[in-house]
């Protein structure tokens, strides 16, 4: 288990290496000088020369890059230089926004999406697992933004049940808050339900084939417990991991739905500093975002040969 | 990483239980839906239509009437006119950007494949680090810079597209390396680009092909996002994805606005997944247990 481990903390560093390399790279070789951004289209050529100078633009790419990876690893992202708030002060005021709606969501599509699955499992065949297969089929062809609107519509404009956007934080009215997300993570677990039952049902159908069920069947179980104490765990694995993936890429991709509600989280936080042209917090960010994405793949890879020991071994 | 075999797991575990032999009535409904919307796009001019940007400022938001079959949007322009062109522009990114990551990932699979060693891993390495960055994101910050234009577009999501199908053509060329006729084609000392051009090649294109049309959905979804976000294809040009964003501002007195434009792009999206599936389904290389 140690020598897997290291082998693919190994892997690691060359990986988050590349992301820090292209991170800075989009930021720096895209049209846009930082230096007429932050002093507008009037500033004469040598006062953006002077704040090149001063700001370390002139030196060679190679260097720069150094430069801003060594203040990285001392835990310095840099400032933007339209608020002067720090990266790290931004992302931990947005995080919490993002995590919560993630938590809700991911919440939400288990909830819909396990019982599904397992009950199509049971009765894979019938009638019933055919409908529920095509209507996940079918939902994974529903964009986000469409679920968005549709819920928009539905729920806050014909029913006005829950607001359309806005957002409360969680300590200061707990249950305004819930409302806010309440529309926002349904959307998101609309779009996650048909993957996780897909998954498990198809796992779970494999998993009803073993002997050991086959015996749990002859020593007259019942239904119920061999579907949910024998059968449920070992058909989970690749639920774990689309699970963590899930985790892993709604961080940094509930841009669309943070957007449409409205929600202060790292999404809009990353559109906003493209818009206003905030090269700091944006390189800061995505850094952030694509290495936290990273080390949650590994994190799912070595979850996965916790459950599963034959991959420690390398036969996968 | 683990996400590299979750496509084709998902596949062969899943496969016991659906029995696609023939193509059912759905197969040839998303078929000719998708005929039915590439027709439309690709004769947009010649069709009897208005023009999908001359604004009337007295006509807005009209419902359907005979002059205007579907009424017309915020800015008095035809509904039909621009949902027409507008699948033009959905179909044009949706087509050519998959063509750019099936080239580039196919070859880099392919190679990967059949080479192994550190060329694999360097590839393989590159491609984790491409999915590292949210797409959207990558997208949506290279959009801003280089400025919105539908050419900008297809090649930044064409580029995006390509780990994908270098996972599909990589494993595919495993698999297909350890079979018979490559080992046969190898003792009888055939180079290696015979080997990878006449042997492997022809097999490998099939799976790849299906994907495509996958990766066609996946884009089109992307395309229509960067444009609902007003990032995508620049205004006035016409693109789902815009006129959902723009029907989003009057949900509440014309919600058709927003809806005739949703429904075709869904219908269109799962029309490609349902076909995509299914040829997957028909051409996955189920030996491929890995």
């Amino acid at each position: 288990m140690l020598r897997f481990v290291g082998r693919k903390l190994l892997y690691l560093v060359p990986v988050l290496l590349a992301v820090s390399v292209l991170t800075f790279l989009i930021a720096s070789l895209l049209p846009g000088d930082l230096a007429y951004v932050i002093l507008g289209d009037q500033a004469t050529p040598e006062k953006v020369e002077a704040l090149r100078h001063d700001m370390g633009l002139d030196q060679p790419l190679l260097i720069r890059y150094f430069h801003w990876l060594g203040h990285i690893l001392q835990g310095d992202f840099g400032r933007s230089f339209r608020t002067g708030q720090t990266v790290l002060q931004v992302v931990a005021e947005r995080l919490p926004v993002s995590f919560e709606l993630m938590i809700l969501a991911e919440l939400i599509g288990l909830v819909i999406g396990v019982p599904l699955a397992i009950l199509c499992a049971a009765r894979s065949g019938s009638a019933f697992d055919r409908f529920m297969t095509s209507t996940a089929f079918a939902m994974l062809s529903m964009p986000t933004f469409l679920s968005a609107i549709l819920l928009i519509y539905l729920f806050a404009v014909s029913l006005r049940w829950f607001p359309a956007t806005g957002y409360v934080p969680f300590s200061e009215d707990p249950l305004a808050n819930l409302r806010f997300m309440v529309l926002p993570a349904l959307t998101l677990a609309l779009a996650e339900w048909p993957g996780i039952m897909r998954v498990l049902r198809s796992d779970m159908i494999a998993t009803l084939q073993e002997d050991y069920i086959a015996l749990a069947r002859a020593k007259g179980l019942t239904a119920r417990r061999i579907l949910f104490v024998h059968a449920l765990k070992p058909s989970s694995l690749t639920l774990v991991t689309i699970t963590g993936i899930n985790i892993g890429r709604l961080i940094g991709g509930a841009l669309i739905v943070e957007s449409i509600f409205a929600l202060p989280g790292i999404g809009r936080l990353i559109v906003g500093a493209i818009y206003t042209r905030d090269l700091v917090i944006m390189q800061g960010v995505v850094l952030l975002v694509a290495s936290g994405f990273v080390i949650m793949n590994f994190v799912v890879d070595m979850l996965y040969a916790v459950l599963d020991p034959r991959i420690r071994h390398g036969h996968a | 990483m683990a996400t590299l075999e979750l496509g084709l797991d998902e596949g062969v575990a899943a496969a016991p239980a659906r029995r696609r032999r023939r193509l059912g009535p759905v197969f040839w409904a998303a078929a000719g839906w998708m005929l039915l919307v590439f027709a439309v796009s690709l004769f947009a001019d010649l069709l009897p239509l208005p023009s999908p940007t001359d604004m009337d400022m007295l006509e807005r938001r009209a419902s359907f009437s005979a002059a205007h079959w579907l009424g017309t949007d915020g800015f008095g322009r035809d509904e039909l006119a621009r949902l027409i062109h507008g699948a033009r522009v959905s179909l044009f990114v949706g087509l050519c950007a998959p063509v750019i990551s099936l080239t580039i990932g196919g070859a880099l699979g392919l190679l990967a494949g059949y080479f192994r060693g550190r060329f694999e891993t360097l590839v393989v390495g590159s491609m984790d680090v491409l999915l590292a960055f949210p797409p959207l994101i990558l997208a949506l910050a290279i959009t801003a810079y280089l400025g919105q234009s539908i050419p900008n577009l297809t090649i930044i999501l064409g580029v995006l597209g390509i780990p994908a199908f270098m996972r599909v053509a990589r494993a595919a060329t495993l698999t297909l390396a350890r079979r018979e006729f490559v080992i046969a084609a190898e003792a009888l000392g055939a180079s290696h680009a015979r080997i990878l051009l006449r042997e492997l090649l022809p097999n490998v294109v099939l799976p790849l092909l299906a994907f495509f049309l996958l990766g066609v959905a996946v884009i089109i979804v992307a395309e229509g996002a960067l444009s609902f976000l007003g990032l995508g294809v620049p205004p006035p040009t016409a693109s789902w994805g815009s006129m959902i964003g723009e029907g989003r501002e009057s949900l509440e007195v014309a919600p058709q606005l927003a809806f005739l434009p949703a429904i075709a792009m869904f219908l269109t999206v799962l029309s490609f997944n349902l076909v995509g599936d299914t040829l997957r389904a028909l051409t996955d290389p189920r030996q491929a247990s890995l």
